[in-house]
């Protein structure tokens, strides 16, 4: 075992509350400064009184191999809008200053997180109310470079398992892993096809076996109904495409927020919401 | 830092590193792939049957060896060092890029792969893997920038004759590395039937040392063939070989890295200038990241987001660079210099001019070197470059530069 700060709680006692409910629970993705850090943080304020039970940011990047045409399309958006990594720690801040409830966790790729520095990022992630990270190309194989300084540093470091993570592999995958475990249910990038809630029930039992950690299931997902159905065998569903795209639906020819974009992002949220809400009833 | 080992050829060590460079950074989607190519890599490299199988069609299918050609005249022009030319581009398809995917492919049939992908730039690779593909009976797919499909229409064209889909890639500067970055996307989504043919020294371990390996038939032949021509023992005191991720340079230095009396120069792409921040220049220009499955130099902004490449070689055009060249360059063992689009140019008229060969715009830029560093080093000073691609893929671009109408 890793010898480490306390992680802040918040991944533990959701996923707690949310079993205690007997519901699947709702993780949202948006990309930090999409389309700009102004209507970016007021979205983020909303998430959890639409619903959220768990928030992904997205940190922009320009090379995202593992993600589809939409997710890449917001991360340029921001970083066009002048989004940088030590603004999206900044916007976190900002939520914390109203939510000491809601966990939180970065998605992106391992070269901005380098170019700020591996010890500042995860000291400063910590402080601003981050609650875990999860890090595309950053496999177990390379746990040394941030997985355990992070775990080290008091925060959760969620890894991705795929369809193609068989048995032999997945003991490896699960060693260091804590907060949650992100199940890709397909083999591909974000925002493609979904997988059926049967092949989905399988491999969470399957990954059940190997960990206690709860299992949010993502990838595909797009629909309320499709929320649904995998929140009734998983512990979350993670929606993420469907949301950029959402956002990108309201934005003007130039990629300008509008007047309906906050809303028309949080109540598609609220609709997903209602969707794992239903699960299991 | 500052020791140096007893050897530059051992890496890379498990982890896929060359020091600090190379490992293993991709998606979890990938990596029982990877593992599983890394395996089949091990055991392709202990059988004998494998290389022999190789050697055969280098032979008899790619032309190899190709010649090592003393050029007299620019020899003559110059007034120094006696320059040889490795003539890669005299390899069917016209380039060094056949012997790596030739490799590949023999790796991809022995896995059982049923599909081919890759990426490229110049189209170079593109067309060798179409060849090898086209030869051994895959489907294959090619991912290219659509930039650089305006750039090299003859490429597209000749891929298309052989049999592949040219997919035009239309995100980020529609170059080579967004091309990569949608070969990577397709890689993921098919992983189960599909070999993706990596076109350099660069990526997830095992591929930055499986292509060099393929490619040492470079180095190899040189080493043998200057004996032959200049007498037992007699080893080359430079080489030089332009560099985008590095794989005709790799192919060339390799099996001359532990010989010290070697000096060796990797030529990077300074595109309109190292100031202009137009460039390809990633050791010269860039400092180290993680990009396409590998640490390496890169160029890149405050922010570690990927800055645009610029060449007007589109197969240097690319803003990393093998992990073991940023090795090398660390360790002080290879020196890499930048040459401009404009020097690239004069090289290029240079060498066709004198010696009747037109030299793709990629060994155009290490023929430039080869002018600079020639006339001061003495008569008996050999320099071999390796003229690694044929230029008639780039009459399109050298014409609009030199303001010809074609």
């Amino acid at each position: 075992m890793i010898e480490s700060h306390a992680d802040s709680g918040r991944l533990t006692k959701r996923f707690a509350s949310l079993a205690a409910e007997n519901r699947g629970g709702l993780v949202t993705f948006m990309t930090a400064g999409d389309p700009d850090l102004h209507t970016a943080s007021a979205i983020l304020a909303g998430l959890p009184a639409a619903g959220a039970d768990v928030i992904e940011i997205g940190m922009p990047f320009s090379d995202p191999m593992a993600d589809g045409p939409a997710i890449q399309a917001a991360g340029l958006r921001a970083l066009k809008g002048g989004m940088t990594l030590a603004k999206t720690l900044e916007m976190v801040r900002g939520f914390r200053k109203q939510d000491q409830e809601t966990p939180l966790v970065l998605m992106g790729y391992y070269n901005p997180i380098y170019a700020y520095g591996n010890e500042r990022f995860l000291k400063e992630a910590r402080e601003s109310g981050v609650d875990g990270l999860i890090i595309v190309d950053l496999p177990p194989e390379e746990d040394a470079e941030l997985c355990i300084p992070a775990l080290k540093a008091g925060l959760n470091f969620i890894r991705l398992a795929t369809p193609t993570t068989d048995e032999k592999r997945l003991p490896k995958v699960m060693q260091n892993t804590s907060g949650f475990v992100y199940y890709v249910s397909i083999l591909g990038i974000t925002g493609t096809h979904s997988a059926a809630a049967t092949d989905v029930a399988e491999a969470v039992a399957r990954l059940k076996r190997h960990s206690d950690l709860p299992v949010a299931v993502g990838f595909g997902i797009k629909t309320a109904e499709q929320a649904r159905e995998i929140a009734r065998v998983a512990d979350a569903a993670v929606v993420g495409s469907a949301l950029v795209d959402c956002l990108k639906a309201t934005l003007d020819e130039d990629g300008k927020a509008q007047p309906a974009t906050i809303n028309t992002v949080l109540d598609f949220v609220k609709g997903l919401a209602a969707g794992v809400r239903s699960g299991r009833s | 830092m500052s020791h140096s080992p007893n050897t530059f050829r051992a890496g890379p060590d498990e982890q896929g590193r060359f020091g600090i460079f190379g490992g293993r950074f991709v998606a979890e989607t990938l990596m029982p792939l990877i593992l599983e190519v890394e395996k089949a890599y091990q055991a392709a490299k202990d059988d004998a049957g494998f290389w022999a199988e190789f050697e055969y069609f280098l032979k008899h299918y790619v032309g190899r060896p190709s010649p090592l050609y003393f050029a007299e005249r620019l020899t003559d022009h110059l007034g120094g060092a006696k320059v040889y030319f490795k003539r890669d581009e005299l390899n069917h398809t016209g380039a060094h890029k056949i012997n790596n995917c030739l490799g590949q492919m023999l790796l991809a049939k022995r896995m059982g792969k049923k599909r081919i992908i890759a990426e490229t730039g110049a189209g170079q690779h593109g067309v060798a893997t179409a060849t090898v593909c086209a030869r051994f009976d895959l489907p294959c797919v090619v991912y290219m920038g659509e930039e650089d499909i305006k750039r090299q229409a003859p490429n597209v064209f000749r891929m298309k004759l052989l049999g592949a889909e040219v997919v035009p890639v239309k995100s980020g500067t529609r170059t080579l590395k967004d091309a990569m970055n949608e070969a990577l996307r397709d890689w993921v989504a098919n992983v189960e039937d599909t070999f993706y043919i990596i076109g350099t020294v660069a990526g997830p371990h095992p591929y930055p040392a499986m292509v060099r390996d393929f490619q040492s038939v470079i180095g190899q032949e040189v080493r043998w063939q200057l004996e032959e021509q200049e007498g037992e023992g007699r080893l080359p005191d430079s080489l030089v070989a332009a560099i985008g991720g590095g794989s005709n340079a790799m192919g060339l230095f390799h099996p001359f890295l532990d010989d010290p009396s070697v000096q060796m120069f990797g030529v990077e792409a300074a595109g309109l200038g190292l100031e202009t921040h137009k460039h390809a220049a990633s050791l010269t220009g860039g400092r180290p990241g993680v990009l396409h499955g590998n640490r390496t130099y890169l160029l890149q902004s405050e922010d570690g987001q990927i800055l645009d490449a610029h060449s007007i070689s589109a197969g240097l055009d690319y803003p990393g660079i093998g992990p073991e060249h940023s090795w090398l360059h660390e360790q002080g063992r290879v020196k890499y210099l930048a040459v401009t689009d404009q020097e690239a140019l004069e090289a290029f008229k240079l060498c066709s001019a004198l010696e009747g060969i037109l030299p793709a715009l990629e060994p155009a830029h290490a023929l430039a070197v080869v002018s600079k560093l020639a006339p001061d080093l003495s008569n008996d000073h050999i320099m071999v470059m390796n003229l690694c691609g044929r230029g008639d893929k780039d009459i399109f671009s050298v014409a609009e530069h030199l303001g010809v109408k074609l």
